[in-house]
């Protein structure tokens, strides 16, 4: 049965509503305008020069994952912005993170918590962990086409699973591919770097304050050696983010807490140039 | 070529409404009313699984009465509309007015273009937050919308639990526990029959929780609740 002045639609993913009812809505519905200023090469940002959001990682420790990032979004050789937020609360029990065009990566991001909102209130139940992360594949599988404008998004997974009692990481491809790690990632143009550090730091089940404390020095050594990625700022005071992700839901790390690691870290640096 | 028995608007119409009602009159009851702290929805529902009460957006609830197929299909498609305009524009912009106007427009236009009209009746409230009022819309079979103050009653009952409640005579909102229990109590008046905790539907929209304002209590948490 249709209803008039109501939204009809079949099925219970907000996404796909929105790209069958409103496309202009969707980040793929940006398309048809930047047709004409595609240059073909997917890594290189094409024409245009929008904003790159960069180090972000994820670390598994004993009771969950720590998810952390930079805050520093380059566009060309200048910085756009000192203050990019690249971690996000999806919903009570997942968090993802970006790297890429800043605006795309947002909007995916919101989509992306419009849609597991959505589903929930639909079907009333919660999708599952491994749903949650298909169905993030299948965003950025859809995005493909822009990025062959240049608009990469390329997100970064975390999600507690609840019936499985533990921390999971995704990571994806530009196609959508989805795989799952075991230990730790990183991506952004200093993921590498980060993921260098994690290599020789990592144990398995570490402790959480262990494994926070990896995790910012793996941003620091990442922000060292790549300059999209933003270290932390002691002028203006701008520091890292990170949230936990674990069975008692996600909960921001205070700017106080990443703050006081940060100085012990820049304290031993500064010991060995002495 | 025969021709079509004339009926007159009047009598096609009212046809329509008897029919609606009457498939209205056979569900069971579903009351809102303002608590304390925001608002209380209650629910005879012998399953606990298909639910007649439902959460919309941040501040909004939905509550349906008559048939079920179709009263999930108007609560389908209120999430979509809120989901939608909280994507399109802020979260803030989604109104309870601008949804039960939507309600009110569709099941209007079903009523009168369709052979069959909806057998539904509806409710949406909003809770207020920052000193605002909350809002209370029913919305009737032929999309005629009211506006409800202090407490809204859909359902078979309605009429019945209404008058029950007006009265008491609410000059002040109870708290929630007060509220429970008088709503409990007016269902059971009405229905003659004790009703155990388990065949209820209880839900709330409560103020002071930050952003998604709806939750739902259990039997163990209405027992907590009423301390029995």
């Amino acid at each position: 049965m249709k209803l008039p002045f109501l939204p009809n639609h079949d099925d219970s993913s907000f996404f796909d509503f929105l790209t069958r009812h409103h496309p202009a809505l969707t980040p793929v519905g940006r398309s048809g305008f930047v047709q004409a200023q595609a240059t073909g090469d997917p890594m290189r940002g094409g024409a245009m020069s929008v904003p790159h959001a960069t180090t972000v990682l994820a670390i598994k420790y004993q009771d969950g994952v720590v998810i952390a990032g930079d805050r520093r979004a380059t566009e060309g050789f200048q910085i756009a912005e000192r203050r990019i937020e690249k971690v996000f609360k999806i919903d009570e029990y997942s968090a993802m993170a970006i790297a890429g065009a800043a605006g795309p990566c947002i909007e995916m991001a919101k989509l992306f918590q419009v849609e597991l909102e959505h589903y929930e209130k639909l079907e009333g139940v919660q999708l599952s962990c491994e749903g949650k992360a298909n169905k993030l594949g299948q965003m950025v599988k859809a995005n493909l086409p822009m990025v062959y404008q240049g608009l990469v998004v390329m997100p970064l997974y975390v999600g507690y699973d609840v019936k499985r009692s533990e921390g999971r990481i995704f990571k994806y491809d530009l196609a959508g591919g989805r795989y799952e790690e075991s230990d730790y990632h990183a991506i952004g143009s200093g993921g590498k770097d980060a993921r260098n550090t994690m290599r020789e730091h990592f144990l398995k089940s570490l402790a959480e304050p262990e494994a926070l404390k990896l995790a910012l020095l793996a941003l620091y050594n990442a922000a060292d050696d790549d300059v999209g990625t933003g270290g932390p700022d002691l002028v203006r005071g701008i520091y890292p983010t990170a949230k936990i992700v674990s069975g008692r839901g996600i909960t921001d790390v205070p700017d106080p807490q990443i703050r006081s690691i940060y100085d012990g870290l820049i304290a031993t640096r500064r010991s060995k140039e002495i | 070529m025969p021709m079509p028995y004339y009926v007159s608007p009047e009598q096609m119409m009212q046809d329509k409404a008897e029919y609606a009602k009457k498939g209205i009159a056979r569900g069971r009851s579903i009351i809102a009313i303002e608590y304390l702290n925001g608002i209380l929805l209650v629910a005879e529902n012998p399953s606990a699984s298909l639910y007649k009460i439902s959460e919309i957006y941040d501040s909004i609830a939905f509550a349906g009465a008559g048939k079920y197929s179709e009263f999930e299909n108007l609560r389908k498609a209120g999430i979509r509309h809120a989901d939608l305009k909280g994507f399109m524009y802020s979260r803030e912009d989604v109104t309870a007015r601008s949804l039960a106007n939507g309600y009110s427009q569709s099941l209007g236009t079903i009523f009168s273009q369709e052979q069959k009209p909806l057998e539904v009746e509806i409710l949406v409230v909003q809770v207020g937050h920052n000193g605002h009022a909350n809002e209370m819309y029913r919305i009737s079979f032929d999309g005629s919308i009211i506006d409800e103050r202090t407490f809204a009653v859909i359902g078979g009952k309605a009429e019945a639990i209404q008058a029950l409640l007006k009265e008491k005579g609410l000059t002040q909102p109870p708290d929630l526990k007060g509220a429970l229990s008088l709503c409990i109590a007016s269902l059971e008046q009405i229905g003659s029959q004790k009703l155990s905790l388990e065949s209820l539907e209880v839900a709330v929209l409560d103020r002071t929780r930050e952003g998604r304002r709806f939750r739902r209590l259990s039997a163990a948490d209405t027992k907590l609740l009423l301390g029995t």
